[in-house]
């Protein structure tokens, strides 16, 4: 079955994003297909690489850029989601005149007709969040 | 499976307090844009949502209600909003905005896009769908 996950919740705060986590890598152990996984709302903060969580703790951000290159996912931060909460990559800094970028590696950023895609592409639209 | 889908966004929480409601219209005007066959739900405090009145000067927020009413140029005139989740908060039809689209095939006769539904209507409304987008 072809999948699009949509995840709405912040890091840490949540359980959310290690809920969805486990729920990809167990539809891809099963032959799943990943269509895409669109972070929204909070969701964009899964996507920092500026994230340091204790040593002792799992490292939620880490995990999706290994889970990505590793399976080839397509991990993409809405990019209004994003500007809001200050998610920024190489061309969010040119555009808004920002001096830093914070994207991690496997994320992009872009709208959110990527969500829209994922529903009419996906047979099943999977959503995290409260 | 044919091209167009039934795209329906549930909203469940009060329009201020998250940001929910608010990225959730967003994402229904960028959806407008994909000709999916779209309604939209409003149940528990998603209700609130759609209060007319909405004065946000005090919270220093964007007051986004008035754009609900734009909804039906987009072509979204099927909004569903549940009895018992405005009736446990003490609303009825005449607190919530009145939300219009304009009939092309009826010379442009305007009809109202608010369906007063129960609970278990919405949910057999919900089980006709092919995307549910929960906001």
């Amino acid at each position: 079955m072809k999948l699009t996950i949509q995840i709405n919740e912040g890091p840490y705060q949540h359980q959310s994003s290690d809920t969805a986590y486990f729920f990809i890598k167990a539809a891809l152990e099963k032959g799943h297909e990943i269509f895409r996984v669109f972070f929204y709302h909070d969701g964009v903060h899964n996507g920092t690489r500026l994230t340091t969580p204790p040593q002792d703790d799992r490292h939620i951000v880490n995990r999706w850029s290994e889970l990505a290159q590793e399976h080839n996912l397509d991990m993409v931060l809405c990019v209004a989601a994003a500007q809001r909460r200050g998610l920024v990559d190489d061309g969010e800094a040119q555009r808004n005149g920002k001096d830093a970028t914070n994207i991690a590696p496997g994320f992009r950023i872009s709208g959110l007709g990527q969500l829209i895609e994922g529903g009419i592409q996906s047979d099943r639209l999977v959503v995290f969040g409260d | 499976m044919s091209d167009i889908k039934k795209f329906m966004y549930i909203n469940r929480k009060a329009p201020y307090g998250t940001i929910y409601a608010w990225e959730s219209l967003e994402v229904v005007l960028i959806g407008a844009a994909f000709e999916q066959d779209v309604s939209l739900a409003f149940m528990d405090d998603g209700v609130f949502q759609l209060t007319k009145g909405q004065d946000t000067k005090g919270i220093g927020m964007k007051n986004f209600s008035p754009t609900y009413s734009a909804l039906g140029d987009y072509e979204i005139n099927k909004i569903y909003v549940e009895k018992e989740s405005l009736e446990e908060r003490g609303l009825t039809l005449d607190d919530l905005q009145h939300l219009v689209w304009e009939d092309e095939d009826e010379d442009y006769a305007e009809k109202d896009s608010i369906r007063l539904v129960s609970r278990a209507e919405l949910a057999d409304v919900l089980a006709g769908q092919d995307v549910l987008f929960n906001f």
